[in-house]
């Protein structure tokens, strides 16, 4: 612990910053759109699983199954070794943002599938005895209710995501944690293990933390709005006892 | 106008709907009484599809309905009130008559909006236009259900026991809807336990048990001399209780 306090340990993470920021901008990249495929793997998957149509619920649970149940560190492999072996050999990025995707699509899944699930049946009788056809049922009806049961574990999620990126090291990655575990067992660069740390600790800190304060912020203003909701039935009711 | 044939309907072993024929002519109010479990909500639900016979056909203006079909016929030319209103609790009670105007029978913002005050008049609710549903009490609910029902301006209202669920002292405020809206030449179908209701409004009332219809006549036949002993004993149950 001692270079924790070494001012030539700290000087030489400061001079190597861009390290830092390189990994940091690698990681953002990928998290990001991880989780756009993350999002569009969820809804799909999602709505297949509250389908009528039993092999499209089939179909959805084998995948969410057979994600949840084998390692990320394993999907990574598989999909950057297998196609590396099939000539089809993809950046590490690419391998990051796909099997991060998948990884947290098939979690995604299950959080909106839950939402919808949470949806009582007459909401969706109402919408199709109106004559709303499945995607104006999910999008008018459906999908803005299931929103706040739907919020917080879907941020939880993309915080997961953010930091599964460390997961890339295996493949060789260029992320945040990746580059940071190169700088400290480098050989110009060696040995600043607890600033080195400590910053890329806090880089991560900086992007998931604000994640988690706006979800908590925006789930309590529409619980917020629910109680006002609830408090005006009660004042409706004494009005009318 | 509406017309079901050899419609039969199975819940897994269980014959809900045993072989129903009946008939509704344009502009009639048909009301369907008979104990619980006797299939009457079952066969309004196959009317719109919302439950799909197992075997049989439904015509709805000469032309059968089918689960291909269901949401252009729901949307053109039936709506259909709840027993537990299912009015959508994430928008204002304006929202709720204008969603299917505007969304599905492409009127402009101005003209739904016209067309939901003129229903809200009709159920005397013109001041609760900017509330949320939840904060109305159940016969409002269900008054404002009516609304949303009307502003589809199709032929066919069906009626799932609408006043099941109400409060004793809301009964009469949505019954008193119904039976002015009865003074239409709107075909309206209502499964109810509300013998006053049948008496005043119907032109015909079909009763059901196990899953058939028993007998079927006018209210003076129906309450005055009926044949069927199951009739008798479930008139004099109602009406003495």
């Amino acid at each position: 612990m001692s270079e924790l306090f070494s001012v030539d340990a700290w000087e030489k993470v400061w001079h190597y910053r861009s390290t830092f920021f390189l990994g940091l901008g690698n990681t953002v990249k990928t998290a990001f759109f991880g989780v756009l495929l993350a999002f569009v793997l969820g809804i799909l998957f999602g709505l297949m699983a509250t389908s009528s149509k039993k092999g499209l619920r089939w179909i959805s649970r084998i995948y969410v199954e057979v994600i949840q149940n084998t390692p990320v560190i394993l999907q990574m492999c598989f999909l950057y070794y297998a196609l590396a072996f099939s000539n089809h050999s993809v950046s590490i990025i690419v391998t990051g943002i796909l099997s991060l995707g998948i990884y947290h699509g098939a979690y995604m899944a299950e959080v909106i599938r839950a939402g919808i699930e949470s949806i009582p049946k007459g909401q969706f009788e109402a919408a199709q005895s109106q004559g709303f056809g499945y995607i104006g049922r999910m999008y008018y009806i459906i999908l803005p209710q299931s929103i706040k049961i739907i919020l917080p574990p879907m941020v939880n999620q993309i915080v997961n995501l953010t930091k599964n990126t460390s997961c890339l090291y295996i493949v060789g990655g260029a992320d945040l944690i990746s580059l940071t575990y190169s700088f400290v067992t480098g050989v110009n660069t060696g040995g600043a293990y607890a600033p080195a740390y400590l910053v890329s600790g806090l880089l991560f800190f900086v992007i998931c933390f604000p994640l988690s304060m706006i979800a908590g912020k925006w789930e309590n203003a529409l619980k917020k709005r629910e109680r006002t909701m609830v408090t005006q039935q009660q004042k409706g009711e004494v009005n009318a006892t | 106008m509406i017309k079901m044939e050899n419609v039969n309907k199975y819940f897994g072993d269980l014959h809900v709907l045993k072989d129903v024929n009946l008939e509704v002519k344009e502009g009639e109010k048909l009301v369907i009484i008979g104990p619980s479990g006797s299939g009457k909500s079952t066969t309004v639900r196959c009317m719109n599809y919302l439950e799909e016979p197992t075997s049989g056909r439904v015509y709805i203006d000469g032309k059968e309905i089918t689960s291909h079909n269901k949401t252009h016929i729901n949307r053109e030319a039936m709506s259909m009130v709840f027993q537990q209103f299912n009015l959508y609790p994430h928008m204002t009670v304006l929202k709720n008559l204008t969603l299917a105007p505007m969304k599905l029978h492409h009127k402009t913002k101005q003209e739904a909006e016209e067309l939901a005050y003129h229903y809200l008049d009709v159920v005397g609710l013109r001041d609760k236009a900017n509330v949320y549903p939840t904060t109305l009490s159940g016969g409002q609910q269900q008054r404002i259900a009516i609304a949303r029902a009307l502003c589809a301006q199709s032929k066919i209202i069906l009626f799932d026991e609408p006043t099941s669920a109400l409060d004793p002292e809301t009964i009469q405020e949505v019954l008193d809807v119904m039976i002015r809206l009865a003074k239409e030449n709107i075909t309206m179908v209502v499964v109810t336990h509300e013998m006053g209701f049948a008496r005043q409004v119907a032109d015909r009332v079909v009763f059901m048990a196990d899953g058939q219809i028993i007998e079927e006549g006018t209210p003076e036949h129906f309450f005055e001399n009926p044949e069927n002993e199951r009739v008798k004993q479930f008139l004099g149950k109602i009406i003495r209780s």
